[in-house]
Parts: structure tokens; sequence; C-alpha cells
């Protein structure tokens, strides 16, 4: 059965302060597809994710993004979230005097309505979550990401996913600075949130998260554009040969050199 | 995308406290302009003792020959002679809500004050214009001593405490609003803690401007005896009229040794109070007194809430928030003046300014040359929501002691992108997700409110955020 896919892109190009980074950019996603993007630093990975979902610093000057069959080009961040569009930032910024509990109850009414939250489920919930994910139940009185250690963060924005329930998730380079116990958490959770109507986007640099989170396809993003795409094979490719020999048939500097 | 700029222009300005009651039933209003007339006036309709009226008369002397300050805000605009100095709205006070007139409690129903005396008060005062209209205190408070009374009140049952007391912590001379309040006083609260008794719930007065260009000037004195503590919150209104009222206060408190007062202050006047208060307290061996000072509202504040560490072990705290919209300009801020050893202040200033209005936080912190081991610490964060606002930071320091522990930190910032995107990328709109960040940078202030005065104040700020609902 031919469905809509999730997320359509196409020839998209797009800059930040006036820098081109995407150079003409194709991707499709459905559902219950796992898809990997893998690229050199700069190659404009993070770019692709903020530009999903709608970063006002990023201008699209051509191409479209359908998702669900609808173009997005000019829909705010909150809008796309509602849809159910969910990023799992790199780096995720600090609200202080926010604790972590009225932020998650604020974006889940958000998401699901205010009308279809109730307070003791949503508590019920968080606090099922947060086991789930290892994170101590004091979590959800600090402040949001003020004081984590890299992993907490990481976790919190997967805590986040499971809160939210998205169709689609981008994790954006969600095993940096993770060792290798926050790296199985992380990916576990990951794991056991994809359900078949999901579509997930894993944004990294390495293969060691691949090992974990499986993906169906894999990409490779070389000066904004789709190089090369393919089943995992082409990830354990890049982990023996790096990105060097791409980059050069690219006619682009190593990276390091 | 919508910049910040497209957004601010949607948000109007709300405020759901302008409504007025047009009754208008003043069993007396003084004409527009002060004169020795009008100040005798005052005081012969209150009954008052003599010297008070001498007082009074003294005080009008030295306003008439102070000049206006030239430092804080623009106070150009006020017009001493446009303005009604008292109105009596009823005679006397009432000890029962059922007693007050009709209006007014409509007015004060409106603004959920019985409802909230019902819920977590100990005991409440209700000024509206010139004078308190309605006051009560739980039977235990006053079993144990406890005195809560409208200053008026508290003058004609204990005049010789207020002679002992009044006018010793912010005397008439100390600047020209502190002497016109002390000239055309009326209302306020007059609190005697007995020593030893610790009011466990906040005592709460609430102070409603109602008529048009009205000047507003209560008097307020605690006196908090050795051992005893207190929390006194106030909460002011007005409505919205096309020209300005003047609300002037003087509050002295006077912390004894091992007493606490904590003073709160949820100030949400309309945009066309100038709002300009005097505030003073003094803390002997091993007092505490902490200001909790919000200030939303008003077209100018100036308001520097201080304490004076007269003795040992004593310690002050100011923690502030003020938020400054269109038109607005919140000169607020802090004094500590240390004048004995081993004593400690805190000052925490938070600020807001947003669509073109301005926040300064002025302060000073004195330490006399005999204060040695003395801690104070300053903390001013200034937040600012478009490129069009304002803030600035004027901190004075005079120390004449070597044996001090100063901190001074004072930050700037502007609402970043990445935190807007951060909370729009979770399906928080654009003007809840700032909300959202001008809350938590509340914060520290709003904790230390009780529960209601909190849920009321976030709801407060969201809707200088929103403004729209009636």
């Amino acid at each position: 059965m031919s469905e809509t896919p999730l997320l359509v892109i196409k020839n998209l190009h797009a800059s930040v302060d006036g820098k081109p980074i995407l150079r003409g950019l194709d991707l499709t996603v459905n559902r219950g597809e796992i898809h990997a993007l893998m690229g050199p630093n700069g190659s404009g990975k993070s770019t692709l994710s903020n530009v999903i979902c709608g970063h006002p610093n990023y201008e699209i000057s051509e191409g479209e993004i359908h998702f669900l069959g609808q173009n997005i080009n000019e829909m705010e961040a909150d809008e796309r979230a509602k849809l159910g569009i969910f990023l799992a930032f790199q780096y995720p910024t600090s609200i202080p005097g926010v604790t972590l509990a009225n932020f998650l109850l604020a974006s889940v009414k958000a998401i699901r309505g205010a009308d279809n939250v109730k307070l003791l489920a949503f508590r019920k919930e968080l606090i099922a979550q947060m086991q789930e994910l290892g994170i101590n139940q004091d979590f959800a009185k600090r402040y949001v990401n003020e004081g984590f250690s890299g992993g907490e963060k990481k976790r919190c924005e997967i805590l986040q996913m499971a809160m939210l329930k998205p169709s689609l998730a981008i994790l954006d380079e969600t095993d940096s600075g993770l060792d290798i116990d926050a790296l199985r958490i992380v990916s576990d959770g990951v794991n056991r949130l994809t359900t078949p109507e999901m579509g997930v986007l894993v944004i990294t640099h390495y293969q060691r998260l691949l090992n974990h989170i499986k993906p169906h396809k894999v990409h490779v993003l070389v000066h904004g554009r789709i190089v090369q795409s393919g089943g995992p094979e082409v990830a354990l490719q890049l982990e023996e040969k790096g990105y060097d020999e791409l980059l050069k048939a690219h006619g682009l500097e190593p990276a390091g050199v | 995308m919508s910049s910040d700029a497209a957004l601010l222009e949607e948000i109007g300005q709300d405020y759901k406290y302008g409504f007025h009651d047009g009754e208008e039933k003043y069993v007396y209003k003084s004409s527009k302009g002060l004169t020795r007339e009008i100040v005798e006036t005052i005081s012969k309709q209150k009954n008052e003792p003599a010297w008070m009226l001498e007082r009074r008369l003294e005080a009008l002397d030295i306003f008439n020959s102070k000049p206006m300050p030239e430092w804080g805000s623009d106070l150009s605009e006020i017009d001493f002679s446009d303005i009604h100095y008292f109105m009596k709205a009823n005679e006397g006070v009432e000890k029962s809500w059922d007693d007050v007139p009709e209006y007014i409690k409509k007015t004060f129903d409106r603004l959920g004050i019985p409802e909230a005396e019902r819920k977590f008060l100990a005991g409440v005062s209700a000024q509206y214009d010139s004078e308190v209209v309605y006051h009560s205190i739980r039977e235990d408070l006053e079993k144990l001593g406890v005195i809560f009374l409208d200053m008026d009140s508290g003058l004609k049952e204990y005049p010789e405490i207020v002679q002992k007391y009044f006018g010793t912590i912010i005397p008439s001379a100390d600047n020209k609003f502190a002497a016109l309040n002390t000239a055309v006083w009326s209302g306020g609260s007059f609190i005697v803690v007995p020593a030893g008794v610790k009011v466990e719930i906040p005592l709460q007065a609430y102070f409603r401007i109602n008529a048009q260009n009205m000047g507003q000037f209560e008097r307020t004195l605690i006196i908090a005896q050795p051992g005893s503590s207190v929390h006194y919150i106030e909460g002011c209104t007005a409505p919205i009229y096309a020209s300005d009222s003047l609300h002037s206060a003087v509050v002295e408190l006077i912390a004894e040794e091992g007493s606490t007062i904590r003073y709160t202050t949820i100030q949400n006047w309309s945009n066309n109070v100038f709002n300009l208060v005097t505030k003073r307290a003094y803390a002997y061996k091993n007092a505490t007194v902490e200001w909790i000072d919000g200030n939303l509202g008003s077209k100018i504040t100036m308001k520097y809430p201080a304490v004076h560490l007269m003795e040992e072990g004593a310690r002050g705290e100011v923690l502030s928030i003020a938020y400054a919209g269109k038109g607005q300009h919140q000169d607020a801020g802090a004094k500590m003046v240390h004048l004995a050893p081993n004593t400690a202040s805190t000052v925490l200033s938070k600020s807001i300014s947003r669509d073109g209005g301005r926040t300064s936080y002025r302060g000073l912190v004195k330490v006399a040359p005999d204060a040695h081991n003395v801690k104070v610490n300053v903390r001013c964060d200034a937040l600012l929501l478009d490129d069009k606002s304002r803030s600035d930071t004027y901190p004075y320091m005079e120390i004449d002691n070597k044996d001090v522990q100063v901190g001074h930190e004072a930050t700037v910032s502007k609402i970043g992108d990445e935190q807007l995107f951060y909370l729009m990328s979770r399906g928080l709109s654009e003007n809840d997700a700032i909300a959202m960040i001008v809350n938590g940078f509340f914060e520290p202030f709003i904790k230390e409110l009780p529960m209601e005065y909190a849920v009321e104040l976030n709801r407060l700020i969201q809707l200088e955020m929103e403004g729209s609902i009636g």
C-alpha cells in the first residue's frame, strides 16, 4: 500500500547569514524507516535539522520541504512541532528558572492540546519515562539543562521525545559527548520509542551509534548535497575509509589538512 | 518568519484592573491643589492630636522648599496643583465585610480580596483612595497582642507609640516626597508584633486608587518587638485614566533584637500612576529585614527600599523585580547602610524591559568606618526583550572600612534566539516561549512568594505578554 511519505525534501537550498550551506538536497523518509545522515564537519548536517524544524535564522532560497504531503517551508517552528516533527538537539540550550517538569507539561499541552492532558496521568507518564531512561526524578524539579552534564542533556532530549511522541524524530549528533554506557541508554531509548508509524533521521559523525540504532538507509552529505545513499554498508565503508576520498572526489580539501 | 518586532506589535497593552467605579460617593473630597488649609482640613477631618497637625505643617514647608529631584526619572510632568490630596469614601473603617458600601465592595470583590482573606491571610486591610474602608485580623492573633490597624486608627488608639516612632526612620526632610507624604498622609498600616510572637501567615494590605487625579499617600509603620516575626504583603492597583495619579507612600520598619520582618510588595499600578515611595527599615541586633519588591505597572516608579543595619548581627535583604513596557520607567533599587560590625546584606535585582520600556537599578551600599567584618552581595540582572528597550545600572558604593567582603555582579542580556527556537521546537508559540523565559528569569523572586501570589504573578506576566484578555 502506498502512503504519503513522512518527509520529502526536494532540491533544498538554504543559507545562514547569507552564507549558502545546503545546495540542492533531496531526501525522502517514509514511516517505519530509520535513516542515517553522515558527513564531515561543515557539510550541513546541523543546518538541515535546523531548517526542517524551522529555525528562524536559516533561510530557504530554493526547494521545498513537505511533511505528510504539506509544504512546510513557511511554517513556524511551533507549528511544525505540532505536526509531529521533533529535533533532539546537539547542544540543548538551558532555560534558567524553568523546571524540566513545567517545561515538559507546557510542551505536552501544546502538542496534545491542553484539554487532553490530565495532570495526574502526565505525572505518572513522566515518572515512568524517566525511569526507563535512568533519569533521577529530582531532575523534574531542576531547571531545563542548567548545570546538566553532556550525557544528562542528551538523555533529557530523549525524554522529551518520549513525552512528545513525534512522527518524525531527528537526532542531531545525539552520540557526541556520550560514553559507552550513556550511548547504550540513549540508543536503547530511541529504539524503544521508535514505532512502525514513525520515521527517524539520525545525524551522526560516526558509525558507533549505528551499531545501536540500526538504519535502513544511510546518506552521506558533502558540501550541502547528498553524494551517496545506500544501506548500512555505506556507514561501514565510511568508517573504514574516512571522508577524505569522498571530499577529494568532490573537489574539496580533506578535513584536518 | 515573524521577528520579535512583529510579535511585539501584536502585543497590546492590557491591564485587567483598569476599571473604575463610577459612583464617586465621597464623604469628603478636597479640591485640587495643596494648601495649608487642605492640610489643616485633613487633620481636622481625622480629629488628630495637635502634634500631628504640627508635623504635617512643618512637612508642608519642607515640601515647598525642596526642589524636585533632578536625578532618576523625569518627574517634570507631575502637576502638584492638579491633584486631589484627600478623598474619603466612607465614614470610618468597617470590621465586617457586609458593612462596606456596596460599590466599594464590588471593586474589592473584583480584585479578589475577600476571597484571598478567607483562604490564606491572617489579616486584611483595604484602602480605597485616601482611607482604609475595611479591616480585619484573626482573633487568635489579636489575643496574642498583635496590633494590626489602619494608620489613622493606630494614631487614635496608640498615640504614644505613633508619636514615639512616626518619622524617626524617615524624617520629613529626607526627601521631597517623604515631606509630601508627611504633610498629607492618610491610611496605611500600623502593626506592632509583641515580643516573641511569630505571625506565621501573612498580613495583607490592599491599596486601591479609584478616583481620577488622585494622590494616595499612605503611611505605614511596622514594629517587630524582640524575637518576633511578621510577613506583611501589600498589593496596589488603579484604574486607567487619561490623566495621571500620584502614589507617594512612606513605609517605616523597626526590627528589634532578633526579630524578622518580611515586607512583600506586588505593585501593579496602571500606566498613569507616578509611584514615588520611600521605604526604610532599621534592623537592630541579630534582626533580619527582607524587602521582596515586585514592580509591575506605573508610569514612573522611583523606589529604593533601604535597610540600616544598626547593630551587630543584623541582616538585610532586597529581592526585587521590575518590568517596564512601553512608556514606562522603573527606577528601582536598594540601599544597604552598614552601621555595625558583623552585619550582612544581599541585593538581587532582576529587571525586564520591553517595547521601549526602561529599567534602572540604582543602589547604594554604605559601610561605616567602624563596621568591620561586613558582607555585602549585590547582583543585578537585566533582560531586554527587544532593541528599543533600555536598562542601566547605577551602583554606588561608599565603603569606609577595609575589613569588608563586597560582591557585585551585573549582567544585561537579550532574549536569546536559541532559547526561543528550543521552546518553539517543542510546540510553544512565540508568546508562550517568551513568557516562559521571562517567568524563569523572575523565578528567584517568584519562589519567595506565597503560592497564591506566585500563581497570580505568573498569570500577570503571561497577560503582559499576550495582552488580549479583558
